[in-house]
């Protein structure tokens, strides 16, 4: 086989200064980027293969066991439930202007949108955990403390609940994750590190945070609003 | 019968500098961001899991040996079994072949300097050693009983073992698994040296890439299943148990969905690795280069919509399994198309017989039993009969073991030289590669008749008229079992007394071969063009001379 050893003609000398943010695998940054970006979106590729699981389980209990469903729907908080939407719908705008402004290089905007991005993902947790203390009240843990003394049969709507705190937990362990990310690149920007040419952490994030978001637009009609609206 | 090893005349020096001898302390290796060290720390961790997972195989053929319960109760027995297949299909095949040839050997086939993402990489070993010790942890408290399968009810509300720690072992392994198929993916996409364009990719990468896509798609699946099996079994709400409400074929659709694919992620690799080895063996450009290369990915496609034949006898529609019947014979059709190429590129070539090339050869007349015999079950009426017997044990175990654990054993032989520098003893090498061959076939042939003659799988005891058959097979076991020892001597007697091997011992094509034996730390000074094809043997055969003198060029180089 012959193969020559010259450098390729897009491939950089050993020895020549690279930029501190590139990796010594890539030859150069567009390469750097492509393979980051493209990675991200495999990983959000097992991601729905992950919640795919659950949203099979759901459906097919959904149909089976539907007036536990509805019964066990009714009773969640559809006002809680509808702000948090509220809120991480508008933390996907304030992400994606940070990753514009990222790429136009404004170290300001970055920091205030992810700053808003943080405080909406914080709205949401606070909310979540509102709920969950609420349910915890009222005993509707599955397999902890769940008594169901209204109508319809309680072992399945314990299955509708135990669908809806594996489902919004999973959901809110992402968002708690991309929490501790925003913190992270919260950080990383305030030391300079990116740059007009190197933002692709906070491009990746941004495609996670939409995932995570996207998730919750899927959860809460398929949780909160089985049956319809509640009055 | 000659062979390569033979004909290598050439005195070689090792080189100055290597990535074994680029640090020595413990940190460099548990912090390694080189792919190369990466795998060797794979080949190390399954090495391990191996002889756990032996020593739970040799207690089953044990017990095996004699109708009656005299080694083990029952729970025992079937605690034996479960550990057995857990251990090695979460813990070593899973990971063999892609974990350590495929980090090892497949950055430097496309000319890269590492993978995509090293400490990713890094990463993916923590992970598995983490699932691994949540597996040693299962085993040292007793272990599980609920077969690999975990089939529900048992497993979510019955079992008394340690579920939920099995459980955590493969979904925490399957993560590492996940974070491999995506590292190699975006690897295979964006690292490529220029000049090697997908269809002159070595096949070795398209199997690789094959086997991701399985890994990226499918092992979500199995990493969700698991936990909704924990959580009922923690929580107790009604998933899979139909005493609480659930449905326990929606568990086996799910764990199906993930573990038919799965097969070929322990199957894929092997293929690579065999296609390497018969065209460097038998020294002709490997035919039907399209052909292999597009079957990979039609088997791991395919492969995707077949979970439905290990469902036939559990409550399944009929129609469904009349569908999923037809399709999983349509499996069969690039599985076949591999062996006829492989055949083909052994037709009129100048073949040599090195231990890899035994190896190669093995699985090709293994893995075709298994696979056809897999036809078999793909019957529903013939599965009816068949399915949770011997006859079932038998048809993995040839796919299994004599295909992908023969493949492992042929990649193992033939980069070997590529990652220590040295050469085994030829000798040695031969007779243990007929030593697994010959206690392979005593070990799961019978299995295939005693299966057929009815006895179920899962079992410690059953009746006298077997017991002849059962011998027979736990005597080949001993034979395997002895025949897997003598690779391990020999192997590590070579790291120090091996003959040099020289960069290309085998004189095969390919970019891993260009490089020193074993390979500089950062694999290419600068990124290598390619002109040529893969598998370019021509120029080889006709001209053995200007061969050596590249190599000598090389070297200086
Ligand atoms: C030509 C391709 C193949 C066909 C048509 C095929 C078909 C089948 C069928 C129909 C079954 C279900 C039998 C039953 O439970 O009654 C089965 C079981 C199995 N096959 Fe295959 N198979 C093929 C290749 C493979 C390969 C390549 C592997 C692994 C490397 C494999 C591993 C297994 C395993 C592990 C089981 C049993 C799982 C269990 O119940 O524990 N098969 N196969
Ligand atoms: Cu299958």
């Amino acid at each position: 086989m012959s193969v020559s050893t010259e450098a390729a003609a897009h491939g950089h000398d050993e020895h020549a200064a690279h930029p501190e943010y590139m990796r010594h695998q890539f030859d150069d940054m567009d390469q750097q980027n492509d393979a980051a970006s493209l990675g991200m979106w495999l990983f959000l590729l097992t991601e729905v293969m992950f919640f795919g699981g659950f949203f099979l389980g759901y459906s097919i209990y959904r149909s089976e066991y539907y007036e536990s469903f509805v019964i066990g729907s009714q009773n969640l908080d559809v006002f809680l439930g509808g702000l948090n939407t509220v809120a991480l719908i508008t933390s996907s705008v304030t992400m994606a202007f940070a990753v514009r402004a990222a790429q136009l290089g404004k170290k300001n905007h970055v920091l205030i949108f992810l700053v808003l991005t943080l405080v909406l993902g914080l709205v949401f947790m606070v909310n979540k955990y509102i709920e969950y203390s609420h349910k915890l009240h009222d005993g509707l843990i599955p397999g902890y403390n769940f008594l169901w003394t209204g109508l319809g049969d309680g072992q399945t709507i314990q299955l509708f609940y135990g669908f809806y705190f594996c489902m919004t937990g999973t959901h809110g362990l992402h968002v708690l994750i991309g929490l501790v990310l925003i913190v992270w690149l919260l950080i990383r920007v305030w030391q300079d590190k990116f740059t007009t040419e190197y933002y692709a952490p906070i491009e990746n994030f941004g495609l996670y945070w939409h995932f995570v978001d996207l998730v919750w637009i899927f959860l809460f009609p398929l949780l909160y609003l089985i049956g319809g609206l509640a009055v | 019968m000659s062979t390569i090893a033979q004909q290598g005349a050439a005195e070689h020096r090792m080189p100055r500098d290597h990535f074994l001898n680029a640090a020595y302390t413990i940190k460099s290796w548990l912090l390694t961001m080189d792919h190369k060290r990466v795998g060797l720390l794979y080949l190390i961790s399954i090495t391990f899991f191996f002889l756990i997972g032996g020593t739970f195989a040799s207690l089953i053929r044990l017990e095996l040996a004699t109708p009656e319960a005299d080694l083990m109760e029952a729970d025992q027995y079937n605690v034996a079994f479960s550990m057995h297949g857990i251990v090695m299909i979460f813990f070593f095949l899973i990971p063999s072949i892609p974990a350590v040839f495929g980090n090892f050997i497949m950055p430097l086939m496309i000319g890269a300097k590492d993978v995509a993402f090293p400490k990713l990489n890094l990463m993916s070993w923590y992970l598995f050693i983490f699932g691994g010790t949540f597996g040693v942890l299962t085993t040292l408290l007793g272990g599980v009983d609920t077969g690999w399968t975990f089939y529900t009810p048992f497993s979510s509300t019955y079992s008394n073992s340690n579920v939920i720690l099995a459980g955590m072992a493969a979904f925490i392994a399957g993560f590492s698994s996940i974070l491999t198929g995506l590292n190699f993916m975006v690897t295979i996409h964006k690292m490529r040296a220029p000049g090697i364009t997908w269809f002159k990719m070595p096949l070795f990468v398209w199997g690789m890439y094959a086997t991701s896509l399985i890994m990226v798609l499918g092992t979500p699946v199995i990493a969700i299943t698991l936990a909704l099996m924990m959580v009922e079994r923690g929580l107790h709400i009604g998933i899979f148990d139909p005493a609480l409400g659930g449905d326990p074929v929606l568990f086996q659709h799910l764990f199906w969905f993930y573990s038919h694919p799965a097969v070929y992620i322990m199957i894929l690799p092997g293929m690579g690795v065999i296609s390497e080895v018969i065209a460097a063996f038998s020294r002709k450009r490997i035919f039907g280069y399209e052909f292999i290369a597009m079957s990979s990915v039609s088997i791991a496609v395919l492969g995707f919509f077949v979970w439905g034949h290990h469902l036939f006898v559990s409550g399944q529609s009929i129609y469904a399994g009349m569908v999923f019947s037809f399709i999983t014979m349509l499996v069969a059709v690039p599985s076949a198309i591999k062996v006829f190429n492989w055949m083909a590129t052994i037709y009129r070539g100048s073949v040599s017989y090195d231990a890899p090339m035994l190896y190669a050869l093995g699985f090709i007349g293994l893995f075709s039993v298994g696979g056809l015999t897999g036809v078999f079950l793909a019957i529903m009426g013939l599965d009816i009969h068949m399915h949770d017997t011997y006859f079932v044990v038998a048809h993995f175990h040839y796919v299994m073991v004599g295909g992908a654990v023969t493949a492992f054993m042929a990649a193992l032989h033939f980069w070997w030289p590529k990652i220590s520098g040295r050469m085994y003893p030829e000798g040695w090498s031969r007779l243990a590669a007929f030593l697994i061959f010959a206690g392979f076939n005593l070990t799961f042939f019978p299995q295939f008749i005693v299966g057929y003659l009815g006895m179920p799988r899962r079992y410690h005891v059953y009746p006298e008229e077997w017991q002849l058959l059962n011998i027979m097979s736990s005597a080949g076991a001993t034979i395997l079992a002895a025949a897997f020892i003598v690779p391990a001597i020999y192997l590590a007697w070579s790291l120090k007394n091996g003959k040099i091997s020289g960069p290309n011992p085998w004189r095969a094509t390919g970019l891993e071969w260009i490089l020193s034996s074993p390979p500089p730390e950062h694999n290419f000074p600068t990124t290598p063009i390619v002109e040529e094809e893969p598998y370019d043997y021509g120029e080889v055969i006709d001209n053995p001379v200007h061969e050596e003198e590249h190599e000598k060029e090389r070297e200086h180089a």
